[in-house]
């Protein structure tokens, strides 16, 4: 049994828990409101098919936005995780396309029976659209989606995607519509920060992208750490530690050439950067990819620990666990 | 275009299919030696009913757009349901030797990808409601006509999820969804009632706001007034029939039978069966 924390030192200057609805994005930081939100309206007055759900979480899943525009077109089920994917499920069966958000605990967690059964294995088209990815609350465990790409990556016919941004967002948004099938995605909600913009990016489903050379190392990252990256590679470039960026934002199906023709490079340190525990998200997926396929370069993993995460606020806690951008170059150089 | 079902409206010929059912049942359970046996004989009525009474569909395109859906929450009782495909035409007799074996479109739990007429994948129990909830809104939403049948066991009703889908079938007045709860009082662990207590069960129904009948389940003359009554209910409120049923009807020895959730019957029985049914037809 965990042991009860001691009480705080007084007088030491604490930074608080950031309240739910808080942006993951730094001070000063390019942002965009509800990217996903918009990109949905935008979608949806294409395609008629399109239909909004969720488990009473639809301001916190920047789906209020598109609520506005379409209150036909939109269904609460209320909290209820299980009947909002088995609904969705209905829905899709009935050729409608379910744009489902809730956060992404309670549909990996909650709901995965559900997912797995009446989506997953009847193939139907029914988009999972979830805030809160790995370490993105302070608000404790119950919170903290640190398992879902595991859970998702296992389960069959399920398209899994881990965004970085807010440019990311609103091109994976028709992007995901043009597939046909059930698809996971993490969601970044309320001001998301825009940072794929500069490098000329675009998304494309199943795609991994070199967002910057290097000589140095290569950093495998998806999400947020593809942000986190690229800082690092920044700062790290001041100390003439040349990295190079190679964004995944699609977990399952990996894109396994573009993977090993990086990661076959000779010369060059391995770091896959994920918001994700340890255990079977895109560190053990490429991992695995590189064993089975003869390539071995030196390999690190930054990743969350295989722990129950504390409660607190986000930078102190990114910081913790070694996915804050001072983390990840100070890793990276240590490993050098 | 509508086409109706082969829809037969006089009773006696309903006894038939039921009759009929049940023998494609026990027919396959004998391929297996064993299985869910006693369920099956239980709804047989309730499905010789919905499928050649109540719904429409066409036989020859069991995913023609105006059917009504059929789904068999309790993947279990798939055998029942197979049974009812067979005498609907939408299974062809021939593959009920093949049922649970290798290859099969008939495995042994139900699953949509599998067999012609199979609307759901169950097995994993509580997941009908809550996706016939969404069918009922995609049906609206297309102003289609047709009706969203949902088949569901009292075991069942342990489930939290059927009743987040109770709750918000009654929310949105689902009036195209009719769900049938098969109460034979028997689920794994014992007792249904026993297990976990769940009545009274039409009070809580109508509490959540649906139009809830109890009947018989294996009286045909009332379980054909209760899909009427469902049908035509005039109120904007979901629909459900709770019917209790007997455990191996049909068949006396296995109506006898204690633990019956899951029957094994020895090799010799199944013609004992058989020939019980051909009896209690002929009395």
């Amino acid at each position: 049994m965990k042991a009860i924390r001691s009480a705080p030192h007084p007088g030491r200057p604490r930074l608080t828990t950031s309240a739910m609805i808080a942006s993951i994005a730094a001070e000063g930081q390019k942002t965009k409101p509800a990217p996903f939100g918009h990109a949905l309206v935008e979608l949806a007055r294409r395609r008629p098919d399109v239909v909004g759900m969720t488990a009473d979480l639809g301001k916190y899943t920047d789906l209020h936005i598109f609520v506005k525009e379409f209150p036909d077109r939109y269904y609460q089920m209320g909290m209820a995780e299980q009947l909002l994917f088995g609904a969705a499920s209905g829905l899709a069966a009935e050729g409608f396309m379910p744009f489902a958000t809730t956060y992404a605990v309670f549909a990996s967690r909650r709901a995965y029976d559900f997912i797995h059964q009446t989506i997953a294995e009847e193939d139907r088209n029914v988009k999972i659209v979830c805030a809160l990815p790995g370490l993105t609350s302070g608000y404790g465990p119950s919170h903290q989606a640190a398992e879902d790409l595991a859970l998702f990556r296992a389960m069959p016919n399920m398209t899994v995607i881990d965004p970085c941004d807010a440019h990311e967002i609103e091109q994976l948004v028709p992007a995901i519509a043009a597939h046909q099938g059930p698809v996971y995605t993490r969601l970044l909600r309320g001001q998301v920060p825009v940072v794929l913009d500069e490098y000329d990016y675009k998304f494309e489903l199943g795609k991994a992208k070199l967002i910057r050379d290097g000589k140095d190392a290569l950093v495998v990252a998806s999400g947020i750490m593809t942000m986190r990256a690229l800082e690092a590679a920044q700062t790290l470039k001041r100390d003439n530690v040349d990295i190079a960026v190679l964004h995944v934002p699609t977990i399952k199906p990996l894109d396994t050439e573009t993977i090993l023709r990086e990661a076959g490079k000779p010369g060059r340190l391995v770091v896959v950067a994920e918001n994700h525990t340890t255990i079977g998200g895109l560190g053990e997926a490429i991992a695995a990819l590189l064993m089975r396929s003869g390539v071995h370069p030196p390999f690190r993993q930054i990743a969350l620990p295989d722990e129950f995460l504390d409660a607190g606020a986000l930078p102190t806690l990114h910081d913790r666990y070694g996915i804050s951008t001072a983390e990840v170059a100070r890793r990276i150089k240590q490993w050098l | 275009m509508e086409t109706p079902s082969n829809a037969l409206t006089n009773t006696p010929k309903l006894a038939d299919r039921a009759y009929n059912i049940r023998r494609n049942a026990l027919r396959m359970g004998e391929v297996q030696g064993q299985g869910y046996i006693a369920q099956a004989l239980d709804i047989s009525d309730v499905l010789a009913v919905a499928y050649f009474h109540a719904m429409r569909y066409r036989p020859e395109d069991p995913s023609w757009q105006g059917r009504d859906r059929f789904l068999l929450s309790n993947g279990h009782y798939a055998i029942a349901l197979y049974a009812a495909l067979i005498e609907a035409g939408i299974v062809p007799e021939e593959e009920l030797e093949t049922y649970g074996s290798d290859e099969s479109r008939l495995p042994m739990s139900g699953m949509a990808s599998y067999t012609p007429g199979m609307e759901m994948s169950g097995g994993s129990l509580g997941l009908g409601l809550s996706i016939a909830v969404g069918m009922g809104l995609g049906l609206k939403r297309k102003k289609s006509e047709a009706r969203v049948y949902t088949l569901f066991s009292d075991g069942e009703l342990d489930e939290g999820s059927v009743w987040e889908a109770i709750q918000s079938a009654g929310h949105y007045k689902l009036d195209n969804l009719i769900g049938i709860v098969d109460v034979n009082n028997q689920q794994a662990d014992g007792p249904s009632t026993q297990v976990m207590a769940f009545e009274p069960l039409v009070d809580k129904l109508q509490a959540f706001g649906w139009f809830a009948q109890r009947i018989d389940g294996n009286d045909l003359d009332a379980v054909v007034a209760a899909f009427d009554a469902a049908k035509s209910h005039p109120q904007p409120k979901p629909r459900m029939i709770v019917a209790d049923t007997l455990m191996g009807k049909g068949v006396p020895f296995l109506e006898q039978r204690e633990k019956n959730h899951f029957i094994r019957v020895e090799q010799h029985e199944w013609q004992l069966a058989l020939a019980a049914l051909e009896a209690g037809r002929q009395a």
